[in-house]
């Protein structure tokens, strides 16, 4: 029997795929998509596939840099991020998360001073990358739920 | 060694080379912090003190050691009477103040105030407490006294008694023997346990540290013992502060099991009542 697809194949854009089950939306978020782009978006939500259920995000004309793209390692470590041209799979590259992020989570420490009226943003510092683990560079406290801390 | 324009933001920021060098330094010293000898080393130099919150020991200790050295202080140990009650931010505060002086002292309420004002200061920045945080030169202190009295710190077998949880010198200081190799035991009512990032820090180090919440059993082996004061201020209520208030009592049966070169070591305020001396 023919496979049928959930979400249609797109011609050019993006395709991030391996998105653990339910995190999608907030992929979404942390890419600020669809504030920045006017491109149509597809979301496929618990998709089964051979590691059990996944999400898949699909970006239609836009090709996003992998480096912007490399901060959703945070809430999905396993994605990868596949560039379409002409409905073909011209470049493929698993999430790798940066050294630092900056102004993408927030503190979970009430006192930190990344939380109060002052002109910085939360900061961390990477410390596992799967599982994520991050520290915040001003009170070095470690949000245990990262995905509860996105901004 | 250089430390010229180093910020002491936490103690994880140096080495123990470092450190031991610092404690040598401190060694030499103990004659002009006495009074006894005399040299104006920093004439001429102004240092910021920037208390946001109490202090007696940490404050009068720099003013004293920059006047003892030639230096001048400026500063204020009560927010209340700057602009911050006008709605000033750090980051202003720490921008005038580092214009006016060659390196800032700063205690805040908030864990990270020291590391914010570094980034807003070109001056060195010295962490004296911030919030449940750090407070690395208590922490210093803390080595150079156990080190004095113990000779060494390695396999030295010291307990960390009270408010784990909250208590910034103890999160310091932890790490720093850690680092040293000492044999770790944290004593504390559950609720105020060591934070995992701390215990953490310590197994990085090669440092499982012990769990306990029996002092009359650890004691026993113990060659230091570190009590920190509960800190009512810390805690989000009241009722959680009275759940724990006396859990732990230091007195003269406690002590009948204990080493006979035992020290107690406390980093003040002290406060009667938890944990208490009798």
């Amino acid at each position: 029997m023919k496979k049928e697809l959930k979400v249609p194949r797109i011609k050019d854009g993006t395709v991030i795929d391996h998105i653990n089950a339910g995190n999608a939306v907030k992929v979404l978020h942390i890419l600020a998509i669809p504030k920045t782009t006017s491109s149509t978006v597809s979301v496929a939500m618990n998709v089964k596939s051979k590691l059990g259920k996944k999400d898949i995000v699909k970006v239609e004309n836009r090709e996003l840099d992998p480096k912007e793209v490399d901060k959703i390692a945070l809430i999905a470590p396993k994605a990868t991020i596949n560039i379409i041209r002409d409905y073909e799979v011209t470049k493929k590259h698993r999430v790798k998360l940066p050294d630092e992020i900056i102004g993408i989570v927030s503190c979970s420490n009430p006192t930190c001073v990344s939380n109060a009226n002052e002109p910085v943003e939360s900061r961390f510092k990477i410390i596992s990358r799967d599982p994520p683990k991050i520290k915040c560079y001003y009170c070095e406290r470690e949000p245990e739920d990262i995905a509860d801390r996105i901004i | 060694m250089i430390f010229k324009g180093k910020d002491i933001i936490s103690i994880k920021d140096f080495s123990k080379k470092e450190i031991n060098y610092i404690l040598d330094y401190a060694e030499e010293m103990i004659p002009f912090a006495k009074g006894e000898k005399y040299k104006d080393l920093l004439k001429g130099k102004v240092l910021s003190t920037l208390f946001f919150e109490p202090s007696t020991r940490t404050r009068l200790s720099f003013e004293s050691s920059m006047n003892r050295l030639g230096g001048r202080v400026i500063g204020f140990a009560d927010p209340s009477g700057t602009s911050q009650k006008k709605g000033e931010s750090l980051a202003d505060t720490i921008r005038m103040a580092d214009s006016y002086s060659d390196a800032i002292v700063i205690r805040h309420p908030h864990e990270g105030a020291a590391r914010l004002a570094a980034e807003f200061a070109d001056s060195p920045v010295l962490n004296a407490g911030d919030g449940a945080g750090r407070h690395p030169t208590q922490c210093l202190l803390d080595l150079f006294t156990i080190r004095s009295e113990k000779k060494q710190i390695k396999n030295k077998n010291i307990v960390l008694l009270g408010d784990l949880k909250y208590g910034r010198t103890v999160h310091s200081l932890a790490y720093a023997l850690a680092l040293y190799g000492a044999k770790l035991t944290f004593v504390s009512p559950t609720s105020l346990k060591m934070p995992n990032e701390v215990t953490d820090e310590c197994k990085e180090l090669g440092i499982e540290p012990s769990y306990s919440s029996n002092l009359e059993k650890t004691i026993k082996d113990a060659d230091v013992l570190y009590v920190t004061r509960i800190q009512r201020e810390r805690f989000p209520d009241a009722e959680e502060y009275n759940r724990v208030v006396g859990s732990y009592k230091i007195n003269k049966s406690l002590l009948e099991n204990a080493k006979e070169n035992l020290i107690i070591m406390h980093p003040l305020a002290f406060r009667f009542g938890w944990p208490c001396f009798h």
